[in-house]
């Protein structure tokens, strides 16, 4: 048993579903009991859908539980084939029905033989993969359970297209900021005159995809997400496939190249350095941003990055290498992608940290006290408390991550949004100076809480007259470098003296 | 409408259905998101699995942020294999909560898996209890038994039994105490925040009766003396197994009332108390007329204006009571169990308000099946429908004004004060659509 009340990654059966209902006209019954259909909730509120979230639960009640389901998911999956007319049916294990060891596949079985529409199980295990990883298997089974049936019914099309044509893997209903990013790659693809075959499963048709190797090569935006699917394809129609998240201008552009590089390889020769020059210098605003003495203030600023191995590895990238930040530690909370997550931001930041608990998140983010930190919205919240900025970088994300404007991540006018982002995190750069020098228009007497001291030492008023002064972004710290400074030379108060001294000391 | 089953009794114009229990609701662990804000010095630890977890956390939203006195005991595959002691792994994660939090009572909600996995938490407890020097109340808040509210229920039941006993036998009547009457110890079930209780527990003193005790209380260690022969009576709708547990175990009277949603529910609520007590109830038409005046400018908007129920919380029968006295009218009553028994002050007023109001008594469906009800309310158009958050955006798309029904359960709707707050729920979306009339369109789908 684990004591938690919070989680970075969802349960498996979300995984499945989010692929499932992000497919158009498929259908996803959970083996779940009552309210565990949460996920219509999620979808409904947070992307604020329109339509009916296709998933609907077989419900396990306590008669279930004495005689089992017998008829019960056999006939809710042949009426939802009768009512909503789907392509797919995915039967969806919950944590439940892993207990229960119920033979699903025979229901699956017994059920495909009356719906007109395809059934499939969902091969997750609750108890072995998180929401990220089902997500991954699912949609690499439901590709694979496609591309079985062409080949056995002789309709898979594998005559590559004429002109060069990308599939995307990784548009998905819930994920951040999503739909923007796959607007963003479109873009990308329509000026490299690259055409787009298929985007899965946002969107696609499972009978479209059988036209998968059609494409000449893919694209995994999200590693957590794709990858397994993007493995199938490469191994049973040795379609090669492309990886690296273009977040960032430097990942950007060897994402390009990389497109490039296997163009190339496959006899079409062609040179995209002209459009990366353009796009860097005078589409995305970044590159010269980095330049514009606003920036400098940035320089050596201190910052924590933790999210999804994606979005945290390419936001390390972006604040060490685009914009003079220092990183102090990197981490995500895949612990599955450990090994990949710590050769990427190797030797950009000075710890890497994996790990699933957000107390020690909170703790460490205390420790470290960073300028910025840039994080999920549960980092967001750790900086509320302790007074520091946060950038809202991955999931698990609030509505207001779902934003309707256009805020891609990904492209040219990704790094825009992220420069914004991070120039808006840290205190704005003049001002920060100006208020150093006026001595800050913050003068209440509201003293940083914080989470990692607790105080017992007293302040003179003139002390506390002048830590009213100090802009309040770092008051805080130096507030507790004070105090702890204070404590090693056993002061029992601090005085406007002891501030000086501390300031002299140890740079407080 | 299929599955019709004959009605109760000859005289009974009540009609009710039972369909497939397919339908959207939360699941009761969310009980605790209220309980842990009511009962003050309490911790709550949720022995489930991730799935549990990622339904409290997203269904708390920013609640989940403030240091919550609730967590999940994480099930994980060496529990369920038992390849684990759950007494071990119990002992470990409550002597930490001890440790961080010191709480004057531990809740472990029993969930699904528990459930299956027949892990024995009610035998568990006690020893851990003498233990750890901690009481430990278990409650099976389970989605394989119950719906949302019901998960208070199951909750209180376990409560009801720790309730002390008074050894001292002459506290049966209240002594004279001014301005009270001389009638046995009363006590009130369910929870309720501290202002509504304290507003109820006034409305009571107006007739001079004195509210004894609370269960729920503020705190674990003020739960009321509940003796043999005391009288109860339950505020919430849902609290069948609390009233059961009140009664067989502890040997108390229910008063079967209505309940105190809407002036009309809490006058009658006052009254029936009064009449169990042989007193005579004063002021209470005034006092109803009153609230039903300042009420004016709501009731214009929802007068004749029709209302669908899908039902997820228990609260729709007294709601849709309610509602029918203001002048609306109700096409169909979902409701996830009715409990005949409990309900029947309610449903015998129900039935009296329809008659009195003049319109058809709508059918009771309970279990109801999301999808039928779905086609039922595309051919109904009914003006308003109360439902959860999952079909919300869905049916607003398609021009229908939505309700979300959880903020019933979560906003302040018992007694004369606060029927108000009721209608402002329920006219927030006419209020909010009416304003929107001029974009002069109103579906949102493509479909026809």
């Amino acid at each position: 048993m684990k004591l938690a009340y919070w989680m970075y990654a969802g349960p498996a059966h979300i995984g499945t579903l989010r692929v499932a209902s992000s497919f158009k006209n498929v259908y996803a019954i959970m083996h779940a009991p009552l309210g565990d259909d949460y996920f219509n909730v999620m979808k409904s509120m947070l992307e604020r859908e329109r339509d009916f979230t296709p998933v609907t639960a077989s419900v396990v009640d306590r008669h279930v539980l004495a005689r089992g389901s017998q008829e019960k998911v056999v006939s809710n999956i042949t009426r939802k084939d009768h009512e909503e007319q789907p392509d797919l049916i995915v039967l969806t294990p919950t944590c439940t029905s892993s207990i229960l060891q119920e033979d699903l596949q025979n229901f699956v079985n017994r059920a495909a033989l009356e719906s007109k529409a395809d059934v499939i199980l969902a091969d997750v295990n609750h108890y072995r993969v998180n929401e990220l990883q089902a997500a991954d298997k699912t949609l690499e089974q439901i590709v694979d359970f496609y591309l079985a049936k062409a080949r056995k019914y002789k309709t898979i099309d594998t005559t590559k297209t004429i002109r060069p044509s990308v599939n995307i893997i990784g548009s998905f209903c819930l994920g951040f900021h999503n739909q923007h990013d796959i607007s963003e790659l479109k873009k990308i693809f329509r000026d490299l005159n690259i055409d787009v075959n298929l985007v899965i499963p946002g969107g696609a048709s499972v009978n479209e995809l059988k036209e998968l190797p059609k494409a000449w090569f893919n694209i995994v935006p999200y590693r957590e997400t794709g990858l397994m699917a993007a493995e199938y394809l490469k191994k049973e129609f040795s379609m090669p496939y492309i990886s690296t998240s273009p977040i960032g201008i430097i990942e950007t552009a060897s994402f390009i190249r990389e497109i490039q590089a296997i163009l190339i390889s496959q006899g079409y020769t062609v040179s995209f350095e002209d459009y990366i020059h353009q796009q860097t210098k005078f589409i995305s605003q970044s590159a010269w941003f980095s330049r514009s003495i606003d920036c400098q203030n940035l320089t050596g600023k201190r910052a924590v990055v933790f999210g999804d191995s994606t979005h945290a590895a390419a936001i390390t990238k972006v604040l060490c290498r685009e914009m003079g930040i220092h990183v102090s530690w990197a981490g995500t909370y895949c612990k599955n992608d450990e090994q990949w997550f710590r050769s990427q931001v190797e030797g950009l930041c000075d710890n890497v940290v994996i790990t699933e608990d957000h107390c020690l998140i909170a703790d460490l983010i205390a420790k470290t006290e960073p300028s910025a930190i840039f994080g999920t919205q549960m980092e967001r919240h750790i900086g509320k408390r302790l007074n520091i900025p946060c950038g809202v970088i991955s999931s698990p994300v609030h509505i207001q991550n779902f934003p309707l404007s256009y805020k891609p991540f990904m492209g040219y006018e990704g790094t825009n949004q992220i420069a914004d982002l991070v120039y808006n995190s840290f205190t704005l750069g003049m001002e920060d100076h100006l208020l150093e020098l006026f001595g800050g228009h913050d003068t209440t007497d509201a003293l940083t809480g914080t989470l990692s001291v607790e105080n017992q030492l007293r302040w003179s008023n003139e002390a506390l007259q002048e830590l009213g002064k100090i802009p309040g972004f770092v008051r805080g710290k130096i507030k507790r470098n004070t105090e702890k400074f204070a404590r090693e030379k056993n002061l029992l108060e601090i005085k406007l003296e002891t501030m000086y001294e501390a300031k002299e000391t140890v740079g407080a | 409408m299929n599955s019709q089953v004959v009605t109760e009794s000859k005289d009974s114009l009540l009609n009710f259905e039972c369909e497939t229990g397919n339908y959207h609701t939360f699941c009761p662990i969310s009980c605790v998101a209220w309980l842990y804000q009511k009962i003050e010095d309490s911790f709550f630890l949720v022995i489930g699995t991730k799935t549990c977890g990622y339904f409290l956390q997203n269904a708390m939203g920013v609640m989940i942020f403030s240091e919550p006195r609730y967590a999940m005991a994480e099930l994980e595959e060496g529990d369920i294999s038992a390849k684990l002691s759950d007494y071990e792994e119990l002992k470990r994660l409550c002597l930490q909560i001890k440790k961080d939090r010191h709480p004057s009572v531990i809740f472990w909600i029993g969930t699904c898996t528990t459930e299956i996995i027949k892990m024995d938490l009610e035998g568990i407890a006690p020893k851990l209890e003498n233990e750890i020097g901690i009481p430990i109340v278990v409650a099976r808040a389970n989605g394989l038994d119950y719906a949302f509210t019901q998960g208070e229920d199951t909750v209180l039941a376990a409560m009801a039994q720790k309730c002390p006993e008074s050894h001292v036998k002459q506290d049966m009547t209240t002594k004279n105490e001014a301005p009270y009457y001389d009638h046995p110890p009363l006590i009130l079930f369910g929870s309720v925040p501290d202002s509504v209780a304290n507003q109820l527990a006034l409305e009571l003193k107006n007739q001079g009766i004195k509210v004894s005790g609370w269960l729920p209380s503020k705190r674990y260690t003020e739960l009321p003396i509940i003796n043999e022969g005391y009288y109860v009576c339950g505020v919430n709708p849902y609290l069948s197994r609390t009233a059961t547990t009140l009664m067989r175990r502890r040997r108390t009277k229910l008063i079967g009332a209505p309940f105190p949603i809407g002036p009309d529910g809490t006058r009658a609520w006052i009254e029936k108390i009064c009449s169990v007590f042989g007193i005579k109830s004063s002021g209470l038409e005034e006092r109803e007329k009153k609230v039903w005046n300042s009420l004016e400018e709501y009731l214009e908007l929802i007068v004749n204006k029709s209302v669908f129920f899908m039902g997820d919380n228990l609260l729709e029968i007294s709601l849709a009571r309610f509602l029918i006295r203001c002048g609306m009218i109700v096409c169909e009553i979902g409701i996830p169990y009715m409990d005949k028994r409990y309900q029947a002050s309610e449903l015998l007023l129900l039935e009296k308000t329809c008659l009195e109001m003049g319109v058809k008594v709508p059918s009771i469906v309970e279990k109801p099946d999301n999808y039928k009800q779905l086609e039922r309310i595309r051919i109904l158009k009914p003006d308003l429908v109360i439902t959860g958050m999952a079909h919300a955006n869905p049916l607003e798309a398609r021009g229908i004004n939505t309700k979300w029904s959880v903020e019933f359960t979560f906003a302040q709707i018992h007694g004369f004060t606060n029927s108000r707050d009721v209608l402002e729920l329920v006219t927030r979306p006419l209020r909010r659509n009416a304003s929107l009339q001029q974009l002069a369109w109103n579906s949102y789908t493509l479909e026809k």
